[in-house]
């Protein structure tokens, strides 16, 4: 692998302790290795030294063993839409916090938006980030930059020496690129440099000041909707651009059925577009905004039923290829307004596999491992490799209580913020123990206390 | 609705918060309210050593003075606090504002504002009974009461009246908060308007949805809402003339028989005619008229309830 030596670095994290432990009897889902039962997994020096029958594995003295029966060992889930609102709102989230709650739910890796204040525009502001994760993260992040300076739509950034400087791609999420043109130009210099292009898809003209979907509920609210042809109409125009161009580019946080058929059809055309939809949006639906609760307040918003299953079934068929949080935490003074007034997003790095878990897997909408497979799938969207649990593997891996219910917010929360749309909520699964790049990213509390981990 | 009709809840912020007896209970007390105004001492002493607390974030006349009047007539002292001048101007977010000025144990908070929702947020975050006196363009629900107040004093009852809601729907909130009163005491109800200005998936109200007044003929009431001239500007309706020419209520187009309502304040000449509103079926006076009595008797069943009488006579 000649080729990886010339390309820089683009996943950044402290480094730590190798990980020495052994995780004896889980049952071991990862659906790139086969694997689907029972088996002891020997962590040595941070990576996978062993898979074996259960019982089997003995391990050297200063070798911690977790007993895991019952419990299930995936693969480290990556999370390639993540706001840790640094540099400029470190009071949201920062990267310690934000990537301390990446690892509470499972995360190995994930990547971080440019819209920051200053936004990542410019390689002195990536450079510096980086800087700051290597001492502080403690999973590896990769960052997007954005497409235009200060995501003002006009000029483009300068997208070469921001690969250079570890840029994985380019987004101006949060807004959409509203010129044509403009997207066209930075599709034509991703020859240039590589690098996906990550798409926020929404026509402000179509969205004008709406605040939440546009149908029975907005009708019924007197609020201002968002339609779904918002989203699809830019799908649309964007899935042709990249075809012209040949250009690689993936659509943010998908919401809408229209979006899906979009996309569908792109694909179809020979487009080389990818999608990832939240587990937000795969779980609730414009329904719970009558409560009018800020928490239900996002870009794009929850829409309905029909959405919702329509993202299901193309997460399910691999159409939509991955699924992504947009954890985007707000602090509770901006939050606790009238919902028109709130800031759009939500917290979902916590909640992301025990929502679901518990909304899609027990009621058999989709399967265990199709939503591990999906929720690592992100990885290699962004050509960064897959954590895989297999011999020799550098250890990503995240132990899961599948039969452990938890109300999410009882405890408080690692992030920072508290805004999570699932506050409130009794979810089946809790994260356990997460191990990122060979180190232990978290490690739950009581497992400590009940005596699991044990020398 | 729930077992419990003809209970009426702690707070009212939306017309969901009222069964149809629930209605019918309020509209009787206001009946006996509306003996009270007729003295020449208009007083009773029902709320006194009680503070209400008029929180008004956005313009208005006929709601501010009619609740206030309201609490007054019941012998309540009132706070009124308008955002002009308050701390609010200061920057105070709503939740701190609700929660000073629930220190001074105010018995009912009565809120106005131009976000959806707040009123709700408000009854969180206070011990007081929180009446909502519209909410962005979500509802007005004491609006809704006055008008089917005023409504059943001239029909007798709203069961299978045909009443008509013309204009700008999109903005409504009276629009939205008499669908659901007006449905809820057995009318049916029809929205029209320019089809920029209905929403999609209004019918989900419970009504019906035109665009045009092809068929106002069918109406036993013309309920008209009031045109704002910023929709032009938004490119709702291309001009104020074509909206007029096809949505204004005029002597021409009203039968003899049909009964006319408006919310206020009115656009003479826009989306009613001068004839139209001094005609004798236009009940517009009768609707400012009933809001005095509609709100002592809101105020009267959230914060006293039950034995009623004795305290009016």
């Amino acid at each position: 692998m000649s080729e990886q030596a010339m390309t820089p670095e683009r996943l950044f994290y402290r480094p730590g302790q190798p990980a020495e432990v052994l995780i004896r009897g889980a049952h071991v889902l990862d659906p790139r290795s086969d694997l689907d039962g029972a088996h002891d997994v020997l962590v040595r020096e941070g990576r996978i030294a062993e898979i074996a029958e259960p019982g089997s594995v003995q391990a050297s003295s200063d070798t911690k063993t977790l007993e895991a029966n019952g419990k299930h060992l995936l693969p480290g889930f990556v999370d390639p839409h993540v706001h840790l609102r640094t540099p400029g709102q470190e009071y949201k989230e920062d990267l310690e916090s934000g990537t301390a709650a990446a690892a509470a739910g499972g995360f190995c890796a994930i990547i971080a938006m440019p819209n920051t204040a200053p936004v990542v525009d410019e390689a002195p502001v990536l450079r510096s980030l980086a800087e700051t994760a290597r001492r502080e993260a403690k999973v590896p992040v990769g960052f997007l930059a954005s497409i235009t300076k200060g995501l003002d739509g006009q000029e483009l950034t300068e997208m070469a020496e921001l690969r250079d400087a570890g840029a994985l791609g380019f987004t101006d999420d949060g807004k959409p690129v509203v010129s044509g043109g403009m997207l066209r130009k930075a599709l034509q210099y991703q020859r240039l440099c590589g690098g996906v292009i990550a798409l926020h898809e929404e026509d402000p003209a179509l969205s004008g000041d709406g605040v939440m979907h546009e149908g029975a509920v907005s009708a019924r609210l007197g609020l201002a909707g968002i339609p779904s042809i918002s989203e699809s109409t830019m799908i649309a125009r964007d899935s042709a651009l990249a075809l012209y161009e040949d250009a690689r580019v993936h659509f943010q946080h998908l919401s809408a059925v229209e979006s899906v058929h979009a996309l569908e059809a792109a694909k179809a055309a020979g487009a080389r577009v990818s999608g990832e939809a939240t587990p937000h949006h795969l779980t609730l639906t414009d329904d719970l905004v009558r409560t009018l609760d800020s928490r239900f307040k996002m870009n794009p918003p929850l829409r309905t039923e029909t959405d919702r299953r329509a993202l299901a079934e193309a997460i399910d068929s691999g159409l939509i290829e991955c699924i992504a949080t947009d954890h985007a935490p707000h602090a509770s003074h901006e939050k606790e307004v009238p919902f028109e007034q709130a800031p759009m997003g939500t917290t979902g790095l916590e909640t992301a596999f025990a929502s679901l878990y518990t909304e899609l897997v027990i009621p058999g909408e989709l399967e265990l491992g199709v939503v591990v497979e999906r929720l690592t799938a992100g990885a290699e969207l962004y050509g960064l490799p897959t954590p895989r649990i297999a011999p020799d593997a550098p250890a990503n891996l995240c132990l899961v209580d599948l039969e452990a219910r938890w109300e999410v917010g009882a405890e408080g929360y690692v992030s920072r913020s508290s805004n999570c749309c699932f506050h409130g909520r009794t979810l089946h699964g809790r994260v356990l123990l997460t191990v990122a790049a060979g180190q232990i990213a978290h490690r739950r509390r009581l497992l400590v206390e009940a005596g699991a981990l044990s020398r | 609705m729930t077992a419990s009709a003809n209970r009426i809840g702690r707070h009212l912020i939306s017309i969901d918060d009222l069964d149809r007896a629930g209605i019918e209970r309020i509209l009787d007390r206001a009946e006996s309210f509306a003996e009270v105004s007729g003295r020449e001492i208009k007083k009773v002493p029902a709320l006194r050593g009680r503070t209400v607390v008029n929180l008004f974030y956005e313009a208005s006349t006929r709601t501010s003075s009619s609740f206030e009047l309201a609490a007054k007539r019941l012998s309540a002292d009132v706070v009124s606090i308008r955002s002009a001048g308050s701390a609010v101007d200061k920057g105070e977010s709503l939740k701190d504002t609700v929660q000073t000025l629930s220190a001074y144990d105010p018995a009912a908070i009565v809120i106005r504002s131009p976000q959806a929702g707040a009123a709700q947020l408000v009854a969180g975050w206070t011990p007081a009974s929180v009446i909502n006196a519209g909410d962005g363009k979500h509802e007005h629900p004491t609006q809704a009461l006055l008008d089917v107040f005023t409504l059943r004093r001239r029909l007798g009852s709203l069961d299978g009246a045909n009443i008509w809601i013309v204009g700008d729907v999109m903005h409504s909130r009276v629009a939205r908060s008499n669908i659901l009163a007006f449905t809820r005491m057995g009318a049916s109800v029809t929205v029209a308007g320019p089809p920029t200005l209905i929403p999609r998936h209004i019918e989900a109200l419970g009504c019906q949805a035109s665009t045009t007044l092809d068929d106002l003929d069918q109406a036993d009431v013309v309920y008209v809402l009031r045109m704002q001239n910023e929709r032009m500007r938004e490119s709702y309706v291309p001009t104020l003339r074509e909206y007029a020419a096809r949505y204004q209520v005029s002597g021409r187009r009203l039968n003899p028989g049909q009964l006319l309502m408006h919310p206020g304040p009115v656009n003479r000449g826009i989306e009613l005619s001068a004839d139209a509103i001094d005609s004798p079926q236009a009940l517009i006076g009768a609707q400012v008229k009933a809001g005095v009595a509609v709100r002592m008797a809101v105020l009267y069943e959230l914060l006293v309830g039950s034995p009623i009488l004795a305290a009016v006579a």
